[in-house]
């Protein structure tokens, strides 16, 4: 007896198992969701539900790289991605997205015309712009008590194991190269060396070599100097107010975050909507101010406060942005710069 | 055991062992060409490059030392706990595996914020007017940071050995004349090497291919072994020479198995692997 009820109490466990699991599988269309994480205002993604009667799945990513193997690998289709500029350039390489048809996303009328139709994607065919910045230098005012303007600052030996660095091979080689006036994207071995050269100089000075944990110890005064991206610049500024961030003289690299659809995505309609929803321009204001980079929507920028909109270091001007290069994707000539980064550290 | 239990062990085991030890063997020998792929030892031969052995030194070294402290620290350790006059084995069992509940890069993070220069050390060091310490992005800080990540995993072993000793053997032993000190190097310790064999080899390989704890509490600049594989998959993409530094690694490592089991003697049935 007590055998037979434990089994229909088995079967009555399945069937309501069923029919809960059947209740979260409505007729509503999915749109899976990949981006970094931090990186959206998640009222927003409410918000789309509800207008579009879709289910949003939301996943999140901390690097290009993970965002990479993981569609490479395949087993997981989404339907919008966030990729970086140089990645964006890797997965069209590599045949891993799939056309948009503009047509569908009026909105991206909104978006800054300078900052359409760059190297990367020269028609907009695969992606559109989702936030940009640049790379610059985040200094302590209480612990620096010069004007920065230069890249020079972080070769200055008076703030010995005061700098941070960012354990970006790319980054990190990137100002070395912009202080010895070579290009960003060199593929010339010499000049390579050199910045390499000068990258183990500094060495001595760096007091550690950080990515996410930069701007938490810039924040907390352990260190006067860091190179930084724009956007991880502006959040330390709101946190500490003794930190400000200067795009040097010499240059700077300015890059985007795109969205973008990866092949093989089943609900395209959604992500094309999703995309436009982004571009509305109240919606790209509340995202903008949520996550503090520069967005590229102007609509949505004309709205945001006096102060951030007007702050030439959260959006510069014309001449910061012509003086300014974009990453390109190296290919096997990232080797290189992986062999040198590898010599630096190893030093 | 039946044959028929033992199969899906075997399908796990082909699928998700021997399976992606072949993948790593392939891209290790082979080098990609316009059409596909052939053979090389080119990936080896970047290996052996200056830059590639002072990475591999330097994380033999770290490794070494990591684990000599962890048995230094451990082994005493152990000792106490399976003693007979310690009544509280249990509440300090519970002691060292607790911190293991938590996540491991958790726990490293914490490390961050003690070691740092306004850190809870530094402002205890000048509430004490003393002058503060510089332990954050050292090579001490790398090797703090994998001992105490891995001295569980040296205790646990010896502890689980020295407890099953049998008590007459060393009561024996003190009957027979033995002084303290001789009982313990004649019978203590080696019914005991077992254990330190285990321990030694699950901190070893641990601490040989760990990223994250050089990469926190190094600060980036201790690239170690882990860091370079790590490296070559996520930001170059170069997986043949990642796949080569894991073969070397797997070659260093039973290498060092091979060694640590010609002391691990006659006791096999003790060992916990």
């Amino acid at each position: 007896m007590a055998k037979k009820g434990r089994w229909m109490l088995c079967v009555l466990a399945l069937v309501v198992f069923s029919v809960l699991l059947t209740g979260c599988k409505q007729d509503k269309p999915t749109l899976y969701v990949y981006n970094w994480g931090d990186y959206i205002d998640e009222d927003i993604l409410e918000e789309f539900e509800k207008e579009f009667n879709m289910r949003v799945v939301y996943d999140t990513f901390s690097t290009n790289e993970d965002l990479y193997v993981k569609l490479k690998s395949g087993g997981s289709t989404y339907d919008v991605i966030f990729p970086s500029d140089y990645m964006l350039t890797r997965m069209l390489n590599e045949n891993m997205l799939e056309k948009i048809d503009l047509g569908k996303i009026p909105n991206h009328r909104h978006i800054d015309a300078s900052l359409m139709g760059t190297v990367y994607d020269p028609k907009n065919e695969y992606s559109l712009p989702y936030m940009w910045g640049t790379i610059g230098i985040l200094y302590n005012t209480t612990l620096v008590n010069q004007p920065i303007d230069s890249w020079d600052a972080l070769w200055d030996s008076r703030y010995a194991k005061e700098i941070l660095m960012l354990d970006s091979q790319r980054d990190s080689l990137a100002v070395a190269l912009i202080r010895l006036g070579y290009s960003i994207n060199t593929l010339d071995k010499q000049e390579l060396a050199e910045a390499g050269q000068l990258l183990k100089e500094q060495k001595p000075l760096v007091l550690a070599y950080v990515v996410d944990e930069g701007k938490d110890k810039m924040v907390s005064g352990e260190a006067a100097l860091a190179l930084t991206w724009s956007g991880e610049a502006m959040y330390a500024i709101s946190e500490n107010e003794d930190l400000a961030y200067a795009i040097p003289k010499e240059g700077t690299n300015v890059w985007f975050d795109v969205m973008a659809v990866p092949k093989g995505a089943q609900n395209l309609e959604g992500a094309l909507q999703f995309m436009d929803f982004l571009n509305r321009p109240e919606i790209a204001l509340r995202n903008a101010e949520y996550i503090g980079y520069a967005t590229p929507n102007l609509a949505a920028r004309e709205m945001l406060p006096d102060e951030i909109r007007n702050d030439p270091q959260a959006y510069p001007g014309q001449a910061v942005l012509e003086n300014a290069e974009f990453f390109v994707h190296l290919g096997d000539t990232l080797k290189d710069y992986d062999r040198i980064w590898t010599e630096v550290k190893a030093h | 055991m039946k044959r028929s239990t033992l199969f899906p062990y075997l399908i796990w085991m082909v699928l998700f062992i021997v399976v992606p030890m072949f993948l790593v063997l392939y891209y290790a020998f082979t080098v990609p060409t316009e059409s596909g792929a052939t053979w090389s030892l080119e990936n080896f031969a970047r290996f052996f490059e200056p830059i590639y052995l002072k990475v591999l030194w330097r994380s033999l070294r770290l490794a070494l030392f990591s684990t000599v402290i962890c048995l230094i620290i451990g082994y005493p350790a152990a000792m106490v706990m399976a003693g007979n006059a310690f009544e509280r084995k249990s509440v300090v069992l519970l002691l060292f595996v607790v911190p293991m509940w938590m996540n491991f890069l958790l726990r490293t993070y914490a490390w961050l914020t003690i070691l740092e220069r306004n850190g809870v050390i530094n402002v205890l060091l000048a509430n004490l007017n003393l002058p503060s310490l510089n332990i954050l992005y050292t090579e001490g800080a790398v090797v703090l940071g994998m001992v105490y990540n891995f001295l569980p995993f040296m205790v646990l072993p010896i502890y689980s050995v020295l407890s099953k000793i049998d008590r007459g053997v060393v009561e024996a032993a003190g009957d027979l004349g033995a002084n303290s000190l001789q009982v313990f190097a004649k019978v203590i310790f080696p019914l005991s090497l077992p254990g330190v064999v285990s321990g030694v080899t699950m901190v070893f390989m641990p601490a040989l291919t760990t990223f994250v704890i050089s990469r926190l509490l190094g600060g980036g600049q201790f690239t170690l072994i882990g860091n370079l594989i790590e490296q070559q998959f996520l930001v170059v993409g170069d997986w043949g020479f990642g796949s080569s530094i894991s073969v070397v690694m797997i070659v260093l490592i039973l290498l060092s198995m091979a060694i640590m089991s010609f002391f691990e003697g006659e006791e096999k049935d003790v060992a916990l692997w």
